[in-house]
């Protein structure tokens, strides 16, 4: 440590860890030979280094082939991993021991699974230092403790002796960085930290990552999907595209000049903050929600007190025919809640959902099936919402065929729909797994247009697929919007696609409308406090200012 | 179809498991035309030891029956009786687990302490109770049989329903206007099938166990020769001949062995990712 401040400057030269030449190879009967094919970069002290890219590109297999950690049945075939003056590719199972953790400490995408469940917070972290033979047991408790109160969590003590599941995801995430951090590694991998976070959680953590760095001296590699994360903490960028390098340099030459097309094409598909300009024109109101409430009840027993969760609390909002209203709020907003209580998934404690005056809440059976024919969704999960033992064509078919479609017709439709969509009729007769996410959205709004419906709720759509696979799915649900006619309830965590497909938007905070109104009067002139701290922790705005 | 052959081939036990079951299966069709005789009929003098005398490889019991004869006959029962009892405790189970985990509250309480109930008495004790009331005959037999093994059945479908039940493509089922009988038939079995099947072939083995221990016990049907009842009528000359009770002992141990393996390949197949930990 003492050196490296000595001689600050002429390590910043040298890379503590440089990939050369580096080549990964797949099982027998993968879609491609190589998941990393001759990938070479090098991570500098105090400096963060992002690899970018979509899913499948490699970029974490290039992580795990540093830590070792390669799934079976995949291995490196060439190339080095220099950590100083070793080969991490050639070292033996035990001496890998010493480098994990010790020389180089890795974070997590789902900080939940990456914490053992059954043990304090505390205990955890201790394990790290035990696990290298380091410390006694109370030396080893008052550094996690120290550990704890580094990464920023508000009550280290508690935080200590809390299970993982009793902390925020933020918290846990901290928690999990704490014990990256805890062997003072010379080098941090980061494989998506902070994508299964909330927007402003995901500014926080991301300053903790870059103080902590800084502090510290370490290099990171920093791997993420997101141009917004890469503009608000790259040093250098390192663009992956099928296994290979497509495009490096430093952050503000990749990101102000792409060169290669495959960057251009990424950073072109990132939506952008502006509202679109069809602002609010007088419509005929299809569907009037009133003073709507739904609470949740958990446990209750004999002995145990019921926790309610209000999960919606009294929205209220009228959507016009052919309109697109947005709900926007962070996880546990309630805007899931409420998307499931439109189409009746879930039954609305109070309230009314009134669809042209008859009012869906309170339909049981046939009358609720009826309704329920005009009112469509489309599923957030692409590989969740569809049977991955029905065929497309028949999936697609089977809610007309259960109103009384002949299903041969039915049939048919599916194939013409699944035109629609982009998929050629062909698509009819594969199974599920066949397709790409991109591929299943699409098949996932071909059902929900079978039964003809006048509105539909696209409950995060697009979260779960890559930004040009987004902006695919987004371009193609506002062209079927625009020729059917239809009405669409869009609800997202994502503020960016909210402001590119939405006429009006709620921002939706603790299960209450914090804010309604039309996509410029939100993102350009947000009246509610916790609007604004939603707008401004947006990775990457001033990038996005500056492109503008 | 081709890729589920291919893998079920790498599981040599499987393979064998298949070997045992098709040389039972074909003993028990060749059985008539190999000893046209009724394998009751005294047929030569008692206590012979095997290879003693031509024609009667394995011997005679103490009657003088042939036992190959008799080996050959009894596979009959055994095969049927483990088979249809255990389509018949499918039938039992399946439904009665799929409705309680898919409609869940009182629905489920109520089918749940109903197998409870099957559940609390020692399945062979139970058995053997109501084979000994109906009367020991095949029927009664498979019937009891099934009586004793569906709840594991109902247990299983509950939970794989369960977890189900709450996935997207079943909700996105119901928003486009399937009845829950409509879900359950088409969206639901499908995907419990793989853990049915495996289970279903285990079961079998245990049914096989069974019929030959109620046999053994003197609750066998009376008019029909089988496994475990020539056991039972050679146990009390076992030291003088062993092998009256040896290898009908060793028919039943193989053809369990054979199910067991079976259902082993079956759950390697059908769960690749067991498999692929184990190679």
């Amino acid at each position: 440590m003492q050196q490296s401040q000595t001689t600050a400057a002429e390590m910043a030269a040298t890379p503590v860890l440089s990939i050369s030449d580096l080549r990964i190879t797949l099982p027998e009967g993968a879609d491609r030979p190589y998941a990393v094919d001759r990938v070479s970069f090098d991570l500098f002290p105090g400096r963060i280094l992002c690899v970018v890219g979509e899913s499948g590109s490699g970029k974490s297999m290039s992580a795990n082939a540093m830590m070792g950690l390669l799934p079976e049945g995949v291995r490196a075939a060439s190339g080095r991993i220099t950590l100083g003056e070793t080969d991490l590719l050639k070292l033996p199972e035990e001496a890998m021991y010493q480098v994990r953790g010790r020389r180089i400490g890795m974070i997590f995408q789902e900080p939940m699974s990456a914490l053992n469940p059954l043990m304090r917070v505390s205990a955890q972290i201790e394990e790290v230092f035990e696990a290298h033979g380091l410390l006694g047991p109370a030396a080893r408790r008052a550094r996690a403790l120290e550990l704890l109160t580094e990464v920023g969590l508000p009550d280290p003590e508690r935080a200590a002796r809390s299970y993982p599941f009793q902390l925020s995801g933020g918290q846990r995430q901290r928690v999990v960085i704490a014990m990256a951090l805890a062997l003072e590694p010379e080098v941090l991998i980061a494989d998506e930290p902070t994508t299964a976070l909330d927007v402003t959680t995901q500014a926080q953590i991301l300053e903790l990552i870059q103080t902590l760095q800084r502090d510290r001296d370490m290099a990171v590699m920093f791997i993420t999907h997101d141009f917004g994360v890469v503009a608000e903490i790259a040093d250098h960028v390192a663009v992956m595209q099928l296994g290979r390098v497509v495009e490096e340099g430093d952050a503000e030459s990749v990101l102000t000049r792409p060169q290669h097309p495959y960057t251009q094409k990424l950073i072109a598909a990132i939506p952008t903050l502006s509202a679109r300009g069809d602002t609010a024109q007088a419509r005929a109101p299809l569907m009037t929600v009133e003073a709507l409430c739904k609470t949740y009840t958990l446990g209750g027993g004999l002995f145990r007190k019921v926790k309610r969760v209000e999960a919606v609390k009294d929205i209220s909002v009228t959507i016009g025919r052919g309109e697109t209203l947005g709900i926007v709020g962070e996880s546990g907003s309630g805007k899931s809640s409420l998307g499931r209580c439109l189409v009746r998934l879930q039954d609305p404690e109070s309230g009314r959902i009134l669809l042209e005056g008859e009012d869906m809440a309170a339909l049981e059976g046939k009358a609720l099936r009826a309704a329920r024919r005009r009112v469509q969704m489309i599923f957030q999960d692409p590989y969740a919402s569809l049977n991955p033992r029905i065929r497309v064509g028949r999936a697609i078919a089977d809610g007309p065929i259960a109103y009384g479609t002949d299903p041969r017709q039915a049939l048919e439709r599916a194939a013409e729909l699944l035109e629609i969509v982009g998929l050629g009729a062909g698509a009819a007769n594969r199974f599920p797994h066949e397709f790409s996410g991109g591929q299943r959205q699409r098949i996932g709004i071909a059902r929900a247009l079978a039964l003809e419906p006048e509105l539909i709720v696209a409950d995060e759509a697009v979260s779960a697929l890559d930004v040009s696979i987004q902006a695919q799915v987004l371009d193609l649900l506002a062209e079927l919007k625009q020729s059917l006619g239809l009405t669409l309830v869009f609800i997202t965590h994502d503020l960016r696609v909210a402001a590119q497909i939405c006429d009006r938007v709620m921002v939706m905070q603790k299960g209450r409308c914090v804010e309604i109104g039309t996509g410029a009067e939100i993102f350009e002139t947000p009246k509610d406090p916790y609007t604004r701290s939603l707008i401004e922790a947006i990775p990457g705005r001033a990038y996005e200012a500056g492109r503008a | 179809m081709k890729d589920f052959a291919k893998s079920f081939a790498r599981n040599r036990g499987a393979v064998l498991g298949i070997v045992i079951l098709v040389l039972v299966l074909g003993l028990t069709l060749a059985a008539p035309l190999l000893f046209p005789r009724s394998p009751w009929s005294i047929v030569q003098r008692p206590f012979l030891p095997p290879l003693s005398v031509p024609g009667f490889p394995l011997g005679t019991d103490t009657l003088g029956r042939d036992l190959a004869s008799g080996l050959a006959h009894g596979a009959y029962v055994s095969l049927m009786v483990g088979l249809i009892s255990t389509v018949v405790s499918l039938a039992i189970g399946v439904p009665l687990g799929a409705a309680a985990g898919y409609f869940g509250g009182w629905v489920d309480d109520g089918l749940m302490r109903i197998t409870e109930f099957f559940q609390v008495i020692p399945a062979f004790a139970f058995a053997v109770v109501l084979v000994a009331i109906f009367q020991p005959s095949i029927t009664s037999i498979v019937i009891a049989i099934a009586l004793v093994s569906w709840p594991p059945v109902a247990r299983l479908l509950r939970g794989e329903v369960m977890s189900l039940r709450t996935r997207e493509f079943i909700e996105a089922a119901e928003l486009s206007g399937q009845s829950g009988l409509t879900i359950i038939w088409r969206q639901i079995l499908p995907n419990t099938l793989s853990p049915v099947i495996v289970l279903a072939s285990m079961m079998v083995a245990t049914a096989i166990l069974t019929e030959s221990a109620l046999s053994f016990m003197g609750l066998g049907d009376p008019n029909v020769m089988s496994w475990g009842y020539m056991i039972g009528a050679g146990r009390t000359v076992i030291r003088q001949a062993w092998w009256i009770s040896f290898f009908p002992g060793l028919a039943i141990l193989l053809t369990v062995l054979a199910f067991n393996l079976i259902g082993e390949g079956l759950n390697d197949v059908l769960n690749p990712r067991l498999s692929k930990r184990r190679s």
